[in-house]
């Protein structure tokens, strides 16, 4: 009872909560958008898989949120998937320690063709603030082939989303 | 407890003079010969009925033609954190290990033996943790010496534990894993639908933070310690920031204080409620999951509202915080945390009243406290499991002034673990209201501090456990060496044992109850 009552109460949550809450304007309009390229470009859907291969957390949380009831990234058309068999775009974070290099490689090449490689996070792009580390290949680059970078330490979900947009846009 | 007894009794069992070498208000240092290093340790283990805190070691072969060994412990009695000092030799380093003796020591030795290439003399295992041999030889790269980025080693494959028997086999899964999380590689050993052996392999994530925190200035190192466990940025620069305040001898204002425990107490309730919804998930139950997540956005976005940053980064600085109060921005914080605590509310009683999450959870992946207390478990988990250890309460500080009221649970499952999060998220909300009713507006002020050199130890309970930051700097105000440790270290471990007897789709369970970090512990 209690759930479906809360269910009622909270209808479908693809908008803000609560207006004190609403950091998130331009949403809205920001998803259509998305959904719009998604639809014309990759049939409806746009599959992710996520690899981690040394960031500190922040940006996997980042992505997570996206796909919250807030965000909501799937109804735009995008899902993160379990397998890199099942993808379309590689998610990098992290800098690529040594441990991982192997592992990003390894996964990339289990990715059916067409694939294409977006990485997300300051240290993705080139090591960041792990640049000077002994252990790290700075960079995702030097591992498998980047078509475009998302900004950020780490990038808010709205820009995660709006930096797809600019991406598939010119794709 | 005075600490004067506790040296007296360690004096009187051990049967000679130890030297305290240096004594700060909640830090004592007792300098013994190597060959004392261990009943030292060992004797101070009992009389403290402490586990090690932490155990590392430091090259000061520049100086004195000798590595360093500390090994810590905790004792909430005597409000002190005990240092057990003793020198090692540059030409032939080893020690003898405590492993045997006390288990928790085993991973710190491990440590020091790749990172120093000093032999823990005795210990079973001395299989490397982070610097894994397939991908490079050993190097050493915490001594002051090592330069040259690694070349690649000879393959050398890493050997798991093995269980042998008639129908065992063995189900390997990651580094890379299913879900948007870390990496790290689970190895079980099943007979039929049990687990009866798991070991976890992790250090995929590892970078070196240890070794590039060395010769940065301090306002570079805050930098760095935010990014050592991202999920728990605040409570790794307030760690870091705590240590370098005792070495510069200052100490920040109550309002500050109290600005610190509302954010690491912020830091706290988004990631046990994100736990919640995550326990949620791993049993399919997602209604609650979407619920609890939308409660995590709102304490993020107030995370921002507040200080600009929604993991709460680039607040600290020594003796300061960089954001301005005011009133607004209380009264704003208040009004969202009471419909936070609305829909928490609403999110307890959905999970707590299925029937069928409950059976899930009750009963599910079983820590015995024993085997915390052996493996030195720190933070929720221990505290699930009937350790009653907070830094909250054990060395109280500001929270004393908000009548800080521990929670503790017995039974050491997945409820229990559930449960504390629960009971942690209603305690840390009221005492967040608590300091919010006490802080007076202040504006942005310019942190001001002269480094010297010299060490210190900053901890702070972070929603995982203790986190500890031992940092020293030199004579050019530089860190020489920083020693983090997470709580996720230790651990980690206890995850491998309290899944034993379970069935593998229990262990997402089980993991998720624990949450751990895989950054915190790669390094």
């Amino acid at each position: 009872m209690r759930i479906i009552k809360n269910r009622i109460l909270k209808g479908i949550v693809t908008k803000p909560l609560d207006k004190s809450f609403s950091l998130n304007e331009g949403l809205e309009t920001t998803g259509a958008e998305l959904k719009k390229i998604i639809q014309e470009k990759f049939s409806r859907s746009l599959h992710i898989r996520e690899v981690d291969t040394g960031s500190c957390g922040a940006c996997e949380s980042e992505i997570i949120s996206t796909t919250n009831p807030i965000y909501d990234i799937q109804r735009f058309g995008v899902s993160f998937v379990a397998s890199p068999r099942h993808a379309d775009c590689l998610l990098v974070t992290g800098p690529v320690s040594k441990n991982m290099a192997l592992a990003l490689k390894k996964t990339y090449d289990a990715m059916p063709e067409p694939k294409f490689v977006i990485t997300l996070g300051r240290c993705a792009l080139d090591g960041g603030i792990f640049k000077d580390a002994y252990y790290t290949e700075k960079g995702v680059a030097n591992i498998i082939p980047v078509a475009f970078h998302i900004p950020g330490c780490p990038p808010k979900p709205l820009d995660i989303i709006k930096a797809l947009i600019t991406f598939l846009k010119a794709r | 407890m005075d600490y004067k007894a506790v040296l007296k009794e360690l004096n009187e069992k051990l049967g000679v003079e130890t030297k305290t070498v240096f004594l700060r208000e909640d830090e004592i240092y007792l300098k013994v010969n190597l060959n004392d290093f261990k009943t030292t340790c060992l004797t101070l283990h009992k009389v403290l009925l402490a586990p090690i805190a932490s155990l590392f070691a430091l090259d000061c072969r520049k100086d004195s033609g000798v590595f360093e060994i500390y090994c810590s412990f905790a004792s909430a009695k005597c409000k002190k954190w005990f240092f057990v000092v003793a020198e090692i030799s540059g030409d032939d380093p080893k020690f003898n290990s405590l492993a045997k003796d006390i288990y928790s020591a085993s991973l710190f030795e491990r440590e020091i033996k790749e990172m120093f290439g000093i032999e823990p003399y005795g210990n079973p295992d001395t299989r490397r943790l982070r610097l894994h041999s397939e991908i490079c030889p050993e190097i050493y790269p915490l001594r002051k010496d090592f330069n040259k980025p690694p070349a690649r080693g000879k393959a050398e494959d890493y050997v798991f534990n093995k269980v042998e028997g008639e129908g065992i086999f063995e189900v390997p899964v990651g580094p890379v894993h299913a879900g948007i999380i870390g990496p790290g590689h689970f190895r079980f050993s099943m007979a039929g639908e049990p687990i009866i052996n798991l070991e976890i392999r992790l250090g995929f994530k590892h970078r070196g933070i240890e070794k590039l925190f060395e010769g940065k200035t301090i306002p570079e190192a805050i930098n760095l310690s935010e990014c050592v466990s991202g999920d728990a940025s605040f409570a790794n620069s307030l760690s870091f920031c705590t240590a370098i305040e005792k070495i510069a001898g200052i100490t920040p204002s109550e309002n500050t204080q109290m600005l610190r425990a509302v954010f690491l107490e912020l830091e706290r309730l988004y990631n046990h409620i994100n736990d919640m919804g995550g326990i949620a998930v791993d049993v399919g139950f997602s209604f609650p999951a979407a619920f609890a997540q939308i409660v995590k956005e709102n304490i993020l976005q107030l995370n921002e509202k507040l200080t600009g940053s929604r993991y709460l980064k680039n607040v600290n600085s020594p003796g300061e915080v960089k954001i301005t109060w005011d009133k607004e921005k209380a009264e704003a914080a208040q009004e969202a945390l009471k419909k936070i605590y609305k829909d928490f509310k609403e999110i307890k009683e959905i999970l707590l009243s299925s029937v069928s999450f409950m059976d899930r959870v009750d009963g599910t992946g079983v820590l015995k406290k024993k085997t915390a207390e052996d493996l030195g478990v720190t933070g929720v988990a221990a505290r699930a499991s009937g350790i009653a250890a907070d830094l909250r309460k054990d060395f109280p500080g500001i929270y004393a002034k908000a009548k800080f009221n521990p929670v503790k649970q017995e039974a050491g499952d997945c409820l229990a673990r559930l449960n504390m999060r629960i009971a942690e998220f209603e305690e840390s909300l009221r005492v967040i209201c608590d300091f919010l009713g006490k802080i007076t507006p202040q504006p942005q002020m310019a942190s001001n501090y002269n480094i010297k050199e010299g060490f210190a130890l900053g901890y702070a309970e972070a929603w995982r456990g203790a986190l500890t930051y031992w940092v020293k700097v030199n004579k050019n105000g530089v860190i020489e060496r920083c020693k983090i440790t997470d709580p996720s270290f230790l651990n980690w471990q206890a995850l491998s044992f309290c899944v034993l007897g379970d069935i593998i789709p229990d262990f997402p369970l089980c993991n998720k109850s624990f949450d751990l970090s895989y950054s915190g512990n790669d390094l």
